[in-house]
């Protein structure tokens, strides 16, 4: 293996004239210390008339590509060149995928940075716009094919009901009761140390169980449920799309809406209050075993505590908010994963997006009804 | 030196688990030929592909690629035999998140100290030898046509002007006109650089047109090599069948 190399001699033909001798290996693997060295021949002036090519021993198409590219730059001529049948073979085929080379303008974006950053807002705003409108749009249609089939139970996907609510809703129940619990257990040691101070740690019975009962319990669950859950409908549904399952489904007269997206709905409907009420129990179990080893709160005066102090309305207020948040879930699951084109970057982009709305359409819905609860005194 | 093997199969046994794919088989590719490779469904046409690439390791025999050893390679060997050979994969195999030209360039990138604008210029090369424009460059493969993939994946086993050229199912898939364009393109390409093509194919016609010899794979080995017209004389049934079949007869017609 020889490195490719050239030098200039006395041109033959003409007195002022030089001759370009070209030698060694010109293949891809050793041009790139050449390269430079040709484009330093540019800027040197020098009339190039001949060029000696019998030297090279071997050429392939990248080699080709680099002699003919400095050739065309100093306006010469193949005809110039002399060398084996193989080496002008190459040269004159270089030359010739250059020259029919039809340039068509590639659309690059003109304006200055300025521009184009309000052009990337503008265009964020108008995007995020579509989106709220589109997965509004979605939930009517998605409302509509769920009603159809509750009004005709026959046609209701039952094994896939099932199986969802096993995958989703069962199997989610460990990790769910798991973090509840230790959740429980840090609001009731951050809040014991607190109330200490005042010599009123037996108010910790009202804070775990208002703020777990009200709001962790179900958001929590909530949140678990979008990892778990929401980002393994969207991958399921984008890779049946990249694969082309959801055009067969609707070519054999299946609406991927009643196949796919409703029987999802539904089971996320039923079992996130399931889960929600999981994840209550564990809650106020962790922050009754810290009362019991930590504050010395007794079970019986901690379960008898909440009984008078803690009303019943903050779980059912809880319970309330659960049914959305597993409609929520469901829905920008399956939407993101209808909108899945065909590239694995786009399955990427539409999970994280499904995630991230998700996450976002939870607390803002719990927002809401923190104030519509408070409205109504609840 | 001109009969020099580009390819050596020699007792190769490939196993799935307790499935035999090949047992003791032998095959010999010339340089500078085109070598087509057909065989029943599932007979291991692209399991004999992937074991001589490495991507399937043997389980018994050694494969030679130009005389070097590729079966029992250090991992710091296998760089400089990936330099050998250029694969082209059935359904292209491109990376969806790379433009085409991009994906022209990973080879380069990965084997060459090349500048970026060179390897950008010889990335148009390549996509054009492939007999695709150079604004495809710019696109992503989900924006191309099937035709238009096999084409830019061309370009891109082409990118280090490897000797030796895997293509699996090239034509599968394309109308017969782009088929035939493909056809041609290979064999201009293997013509004007001088290449060894071994071409894994259910298309007779891609057959006649294309390869110099034909290797008949069956019963976890090779039933037999020979040039098109000499396999058409051989008693096995399944290769009368294939050539005498009414695909294999109206390939023909051109041959006679």
């Amino acid at each position: 293996m020889a490195e490719p190399g050239f030098d200039l001699q006395p041109s033959p033909i003409s007195s002022e004239g030089a001759m370009l001798r070209l030698f060694g290996d010109w293949t891809i693997s050793g041009l790139s210390c050449v390269e430079k060295r040709l484009a330093d021949l540019l800027r040197d002036d020098v009339k190039i008339d001949t060029v000696l090519a019998e030297d090279v021993r071997r050429l392939d198409t990248a080699g080709a590509f680099l002699i003919d590219r400095a050739l065309r730059k100093f306006g010469l001529e193949l005809e110039i060149v002399s060398g084996s049948d193989r080496v002008s073979a190459l040269l004159y085929q270089a030359r010739h995928l250059v020259q029919t080379e039809s340039m068509r303008p590639l659309g690059r974006p003109s304006g200055s940075r300025a521009v184009k950053f309000l052009e990337r807002i503008g265009r964020w705003a108008v995007h995020l716009g579509d989106e709220f409108k589109e997965t509004l749009s979605f939930l009517g249609e998605t409302l509509l094919s769920v009603l159809y089939i509750l009004l005709q139970p026959w046609k209701m996907r039952w094994t896939a009901l099932v199986s969802v609510m096993e995958d989703s809703g069962l199997d989610a129940v460990p990790i769910v009761a798991f973090l509840s619990f230790f959740v429980g257990m840090v609001v009731a040691f951050i809040g014991a140390s607190t109330l200490a101070e005042f010599g009123a740690t037996i108010f910790v019975v009202e804070l775990v169980g208002i703020a777990v009962l009200r709001e962790f319990g179900v958001v929590l669950a909530a949140i678990i449920l979008v990892g778990r859950t929401n980002s393994a409908f969207t991958a399921q549904i984008g890779a049946m799309k990249m694969r082309q399952e959801i055009d067969a489904m609707t070519t054999l007269g299946l609406d991927p809406m009643d196949v796919i997206v409703a029987p999802r709905v539904l089971s996320m409907v039923l079992m996130t209050p399931v889960l929600a009420f999981v994840g209550v129990l564990a809650g106020l179990g962790g922050g009754v075993l810290v009362g019991w080893l930590a504050l010395d709160i007794n079970p019986t005066v901690f379960f008898g505590r909440m009984q008078d102090f803690v009303p019943l309305s903050h779980f059912w207020v809880g319970m309330s908010k659960a049914p959305f948040f597993g409609l929520v879930i469901a829905l920008i699951g399956c939407r993101q994963g209808l909108q899945v084109g065909g590239s694995v970057q786009s399955l990427g982009q539409h999970t994280t997006k499904s995630v991230v709305q998700a996450i976002f359409a939870i607390i803002v819905i719990d927002a809401l009804f923190a104030i519509l609860y408070m409205e109504l005194d609840i | 030196m001109s009969a020099a093997f580009a390819i050596e199969v020699r007792g190769l046994k490939t196993a799935y688990g307790h499935h035999v794919v090949h047992q003791a088989l032998d095959l010999d590719v010339y340089e500078g030929e085109i070598m087509g490779v057909i065989g029943p469904s599932g007979c291991g046409k692209s399991v004999l592909l992937r074991a001589i690439v490495g991507l399937k390791p043997p389980d018994q025999g050694t494969i030679r690629v130009f005389g070097r050893d590729v079966t029992h390679l250090a991992n710091s060997e296998t760089g400089t035999v990936q330099e050998l050979w250029g694969i082209m994969f059935q359904d292209g195999a491109l990376f969806s998140n790379l433009t085409v030209q991009e994906n022209v360039m990973v080879p380069m990138r990965e084997h060459t100290t090349l500048s970026p604008g060179l390897m950008r210029d010889l990335a148009d090369q390549k996509i054009r030898m492939a007999g695709l424009e150079t604004w495809a460059g710019q696109k992503y493969p989900s924006d191309l046509s099937g035709g238009m993939r096999k084409r830019a994946a061309l370009a891109r086993a082409l990118a280090l002007d490897p000797p030796l050229l895997f293509l699996d199912e090239p034509t599968a898939g394309l109308d017969p006109i782009t088929a035939s364009g493909f056809d041609t393109l290979i064999r201009e390409l293997q013509e004007t650089l001088g290449l060894t093509v071994f071409l894994v194919t259910h298309d007779v016609d891609t057959l006649r047109g294309t390869c110099d010899r034909i290797a008949v794979l069956g019963d976890r080995r090779v039933i037999a090599v020979d040039t098109m017209a000499g396999l058409r004389q051989h008693p096995d049934p399944w290769i009368q069948a294939y050539f005498g079949g009414p695909r294999g007869r109206a390939a023909m017609t051109g041959l006679e």
